[in-house]
């Protein structure tokens, strides 16, 4: 065997080696990712979209909530925050298993493969089952008719964007986690919940109080939602905020990949 | 011969403690090399900075030639690591973790694909090649991770304590193994807490305790230069071991106390039991047997290898 061949392609390849393993894990769960994929959004369309929505748009008259049917205003949120949770559930699992319950990761240390690769290798795994989702959910809301525009199907990118920056910063997040029955629960209800809740998913952020706002402007939910929104039906917003929100994201998620490949290296060689 | 590994006062510290201690040691190429101490020696910490995973406090250490702290991807493409606890991956099959694990080096489906199948017999675990880790024994994890840092053809092997948590039959076969792998030319580096172990395994070997080489040489050559040839067991009942220690003390070489039995170092340990029932004493059971490496242990440290 031409060992020094074989260490090439894996000081090139490492991290893909790594997304391989990861998604023949994620292959176990197929059926139970499919449906929720599928699920997610259709609950949500009925209860949220129309529900509310009959009642918004019965209040607010033809003209709608920022000129468009409450359903259409909201689908790129949700679209967003899809692909927020999922990128979020597989970073998270993984890292705290390689880490802490089955310490896969030192195995995988153990080999060429290095920490930052294995970082990476998390994450495009995460990325790739987050764009099932996403494209899923996109679909649904098309059949809805929650996406009038023809750019509409550039907000699934706007959503991986979202996905990946918020991804970032959990992977880096959690691999810092030493005891992690607290964190998932932590981290869900009081940073993703209330970012959820104060990013103007459910309605514009303007009409919140000025200093709640501030909430909106750190989260990666509240940039990808304005960026989809201007996708989707032409939400108006000037060519300056379009590169703010895109910097913004972009920002993210390069931090909390660098992060996160210096905290995996530095976890696993300790 | 040229060395493989070699240590330079070696040290890895936590804080304030010290895991090891300043040790320096060189293994050749070829030779199979073992590590034995009670626990907290500082195997573990030993074999991952050499491992390239664990980064040391101080000293010089050369692994293949390199410095693992440089070069630690491209020295760990020629190891085969088995760790002291199984990392493998529970929710992948045997057949599975074995392919991801070579894929992780780099290594083509082509070839892997008859490598798997050898390993599988190697660790006697074809039939359960579809099973997912999950459902293994202990023993078989144990097994297929062995197998598992076989599958890049490494040219070191290091096992951290291999054998721990295998039916004695299961371990023989797995020290045969190792033996045909030492055959072929594959340098082995093992710690153990058995000194039966340590005896069948190791040419050369190092007796550490709380972070510090003890001894260094072959097994045969330790005992011989730290005990007898014999050692005579003698058991009075717990509460009067020690009442006879002092009167038995004058007839052999060293005698050891310990909370059951008191050990009795000659060369010849018949003679000896003869003339002490001669002399009156009436032990509940006696036993001659040859010293091994468990004795030098108590020799060198004053405790016993395992507690
Ligand atoms: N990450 C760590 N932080 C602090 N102390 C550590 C750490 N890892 C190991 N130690 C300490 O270093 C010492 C040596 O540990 P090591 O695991 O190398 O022992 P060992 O010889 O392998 O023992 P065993 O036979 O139990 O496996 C122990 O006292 C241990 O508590
Ligand atoms: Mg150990």
């Amino acid at each position: 065997m031409k060992v020094k061949e074989a260490q090439r392609e894996v000081s090139r390849f490492g991290a893909l080696y790594i997304v391989e393993a990861r998604f023949r894990n994620m292959f176990k769960w197929r059926s139970a990712i499919i449906t929720a994929a599928i699920l997610n959004p259709v609950l949500y369309l009925l209860s949220v979209g129309v529900g509310i929505g009959s009642l918004v748009n019965a209040k607010q008259g033809a003209g709608g909530v920022d000129g468009v049917q409450y359903l259409t205003f909201l689908a790129p949120a949700l679209l967003a925050s899809a692909a927020i949770q999922g990128a979020i559930d597989e970073v998270t699992f993984p890292t705290l298993q390689g880490f802490k319950w089955a310490k896969n990761f030192f195995a995988m240390n153990s080999t060429p493969i290095t920490g930052n690769q294995i970082a990476l290798g998390v994450y495009i795994a995460a990325l790739g089952r987050t764009f099932v989702t996403v494209v899923i959910y996109w679909l649904i809301l098309l059949i809805a008719g929650a996406l009038p525009t023809g750019t509409a199907w550039l907000a699934m990118f706007v959503a991986m964007l979202a996905g990946g920056a918020f991804g970032s910063i959990m992977l880096y997040l959690t691999s810092k986690v030493e005891k992690e029955d607290f964190f998932l629960t932590a981290i869900g209800r009081l940073i993703i919940m209330p970012l959820f809740l104060f990013s103007g998913t459910f309605y514009p952020l303007s009409s919140m109080p000025l200093i709640l706002q501030p909430i909106g402007w750190i989260s990666p939910l509240w940039h990808a939602t304005e960026l989809g929104r201007y996708l989707t039906y032409g939400h108006s917003i000037s060519g300056l905020m379009i590169g703010v929100h895109f910097i913004f994201l972009t920002s993210l998620l390069a931090l909390g990949l660098k992060l996160a490949f210096r905290n995996f290296t530095k976890r696993l060689s300790k | 011969m040229t060395s493989l590994i070699s240590a330079r006062s070696l040290t890895k510290t936590y804080g304030d403690f010290v895991a090891v201690d300043q040790i320096n040691f060189e293994v050749r190429k070829g030779e199979s090399f073992g590590l034995l101490g009670p626990n907290g020696a500082g195997k573990s910490t030993i074999m991952r900075m050499i491992g390239a995973t664990l980064q040391r406090s101080s000293g010089e250490l050369a692994v293949l030639g390199k410095d693992p702290e440089k070069f630690g991807p491209q020295i760990r493409a020629h190891l085969g690591v088995v760790p002291q606890q199984d990392n493998l991956d529970s929710e992948l099959t045997v057949r599975e973790n074995l392919y991801i694990y070579g894929r992780y080096f780099g290594l083509s489906k082509k070839f892997l694909t008859p490598k798997i199948q050898e390993l599988l017999e190697f660790a006697q675990l074809e039939e359960k090649r579809d099973v997912k880790v999950e459902a293994l024994s202990g023993g078989m994890k144990r097994r297929l991770t062995i197998a598992r840092a076989l599958v890049s053809e490494p040219e070191i092997l290091m096992l951290d304590e291999p054998t721990t948590g295998l039916d004695p039959q299961a371990r023989h076969i797995l020290w045969d193994r190792l033996f045909r792998l030492k055959e072929l030319g594959v340098t082995l580096l093992l710690t153990t807490h058995f000194m039966d172990e340590a005896e069948q395994l190791c040419q050369r070997l190092i007796v550490m305790d709380k972070g510090k080489i003890m001894a260094e040489d072959s097994p045969a050559e330790l005992i011989r230069k730290y005990v007898t040839k014999e050692v005579l067991e003698l058991r009075f009942g717990s509460d009067k071991n020690s009442q006879y220690v002092d009167q038995l003390r004058q007839k052999c070489d060293r005698i050891e106390q310990l909370p059951d039995r008191i050990l009795l170092y000659t060369n010849d340990g018949e003679t000896l039991l003869t003339e002490i029932v001669g002399s009156g004493l009436h032990p509940i059971t006696s036993l001659v047997r040859r010293s091994s490496l468990e004795d030098v242990f108590l020799r060198l440290t004053g405790r016993s290898l395992i507690e």
